[in-house]
């Protein structure tokens, strides 16, 4: 990760756009070589369609792309010799096993027989699937499944890995076997480029942070830089009537009410959450004789950082 | 195109011909009721409706009849194939696989080719069953061995360019519900031309139409080639017609595969 080294992916004014829908408006990118990037955005930010640019299953309307040192518009086959790409949807064929799928791609890799069965069982030895191995794909749990996927993007020894959401709807402790693969690719020096939409992901394994929001890119950093854009959490308070929510809106002095709470019964107040603040919280309640009939403290999380840096409040369903 | 890339393109296709193969291995509830469908109409209208159908193409009975429609009921096995063949290429490509394959630096075409190729083997395999049962139940083709290898080619070619047009058929469906729906009406194309009784029996409009679609023309080469009855135009225009089919065919998948 030396700065003389070109950046791996280098992007300039990426455009695109479906009929009158702008997806992605002037994106600007560069991801050193060996480094873990992460692309953070809520649902239909245009995570994905950057991954199908960049992976070339779909082209840009504008912009510069240059991939493991290929330029993407003239040369997109040397662009897909190098890198490997596991999908949101699990790109696995599932009608063969999971032997059948590595050996699937050792063939489209053009290696040869004995080399490709020797690194078939090698991939489902490292990625614990010697024991499905003979299994149809079609059994897999879903874990498994994405473990194949990755294990299969592995096969043409790619440079740049791109991964979209690899994590998404597996349960805790397979992402956490994913995050510890990932680690391990990137250690080897491959470059990965990972589409999350939790900031906890991003945190724990990226180098660099870019916060993708309707097309364009809000903030970009280390997770330490961007984190620091984050205000702290909030401290919600539900009422059972309006009276009270008034009452201690007047005692606190600050809070703004929660849109997301259908009675409109529900106050946010910015609070580090910690036990101090909570005591002198509740304390100036009670002074002013209000009893709140729930309280739930919030610690910052990606909602935070939409609500900091676009100041548009997504609702529940579009940030998780 | 250097000597690397062409046997690189070679090689993906065996590669994805092989994968297609091991599906039909997989999933063999297709290939069955591809075989099963025509051999129940098979012996549907021979035992059922082909002792009355024979005296009418003018004495002869079960036996007659029999000889006649064995080429209608072979054609029809190709359109239950092709039927498949649509729905495998829209099952295949929702997958996420071919998005996969499309990453990858390989011959896009020999996605394509896989699909094409093994459904021709499988139609092959299925004719052949097709024709075995007729042959058990007393179907007695005169054809010369030329004629077989002639029948053999006719075949393979209108097998090629349905195929073509299913796999087009499979990537404009939006689902694999929409697939097998489309190649549903040529699967009535067999009855509206010469398939099951001569055209010059039916009233003047749906005559008309039965003696200008592709599967007469078809249906009446492979008939003069197995039975030895006159073939007139119709081999020029069932050659024709395929060869069309399968332009139309293939130029649509690949455009709609781009």
């Amino acid at each position: 990760m030396t700065g003389a080294n070109p950046p791996a992916i280098a992007v300039t004014g990426l455009r695109k756009s479906y009929g009158d829908t702008l997806v992605l408006d002037g994106i600007d990118l560069a991801v050193a070589e060996g480094a873990i990037f992460s692309l953070l955005g809520p649902n239909g930010a245009g995570k994905t369609t950057v991954v199908q640019i960049l992976s070339t299953l779909i082209g840009a309307d504008g912009g510069d792309v240059r991939v493991a040192g290929h330029d993407l518009a003239a040369n997109p086959r040397a662009v897909r010799a190098s890198i490997g790409v596991t999908g949101q949807y699990s790109a696995v064929d599932k009608l063969l096993t999971g032997e059948e799928n590595l050996l699937l791609m050792a063939d489209l890799h053009h290696l040869r027989r004995r080399e490709g069965r020797r690194l078939a069982a090698r991939l489902l030895e490292r990625f614990d699937l010697t024991e499905a191995a003979k299994k149809p794909a079609s059994t897999y749990s879903g874990g498994m499944a994405r473990r194949l996927d990755l294990a299969m993007t592995l096969v043409g020894d790619p440079r740049v890995i791109f991964l979209d959401e690899p994590t998404t709807g597996l349960d805790p402790r397979s992402r956490r076997t994913m995050w510890r693969i990932i680690r391990d690719l990137a250690g080897n020096g491959v470059t990965i480029f990972l589409t999350t939409q939790y900031l906890e992901e991003a945190d724990r394994l990226a180098d660099r942070v870019a916060l993708l929001d309707r097309g364009t890119l809000v903030a970009e950093g280390t997770p330490e830089e961007l984190k620091r854009l984050i205000p702290g959490g909030h401290v919600a308070l539900r009422f059972t009537d309006e009276t009270a929510l008034a009452g201690a809106l007047g005692a606190l002095g600050t809070g703004f009410l929660d849109t997301s709470d259908d009675d409109r019964l529900t106050l946010r107040v910015p609070s580090d959450g910690g036990v101090a603040s909570l005591r002198d919280l509740l304390a100036r309640l009670d002074a002013a004789g209000v009893e709140p009939a729930d309280l739930a403290v919030h610690t910052p999380d990606l909602d935070d950082v939409f609500l900091t840096l676009t100041g548009d409040p997504k609702d529940g369903s579009a940030v998780r | 195109m250097g000597a690397v890339r062409v046997s690189h393109t070679l090689a993906d296709s065996a590669t994805m011909i092989r994968r297609r193969l091991k599906h039909m291995l997989r999933y063999p509830a297709m290939t069955v009721q591809l075989i099963g469908m025509p051999v129940v109409f098979l012996l549907l209208f021979v035992y059922v409706f082909g002792g009355t159908l024979g005296n009418g193409l003018g004495g002869g009975g079960r036996g007659r009849y029999l000889d006649y429609v064995t080429p209608g009921i072979i054609l029809m096995t190709t359109v239950g194939a092709a039927t498949s063949t649509a729905i495998s290429v829209a099952m295949d490509t929702a997958e996420g696989i071919v998005a996969r394959f499309r990453t990858m630096d390989i011959s896009r075409s020999s996605i394509l080719t896989g699909h094409v190729v093994g459904s021709m083997i499988s139609i092959a395999i299925s004719i052949a069953v097709v024709i075995g049962v007729a042959l058990a139940i007393g179907f007695r083709p005169n054809a010369e061995p030329l004629e077989w290898l002639a029948a053999a080619g006719f075949l393979t070619l209108f097998v090629f360019s349905l195929t073509w047009l299913a796999v087009a058929l499979g990537l404009a469906a939006k689902n694999p519900e929409g697939a097998s729906n489309a190649p549903l009406l040529l699967m009535l194309l067999p009855f509206f031309g010469s398939g099951f009784v001569p055209t010059g029996s039916m009233p003047a409009a749906l005559r008309w139409f039965a003696e200008y679609q592709p599967f007469t023309p078809a249906i009446e080469t492979l008939r003069g080639l197995l039975m030895g009855a006159a073939i007139g135009t119709s081999a020029y225009q069932a050659v024709a017609w395929s060869a069309g089919i399968a332009l139309v065919g293939f130029l649509w998948s690949m455009k709609l595969f781009r």
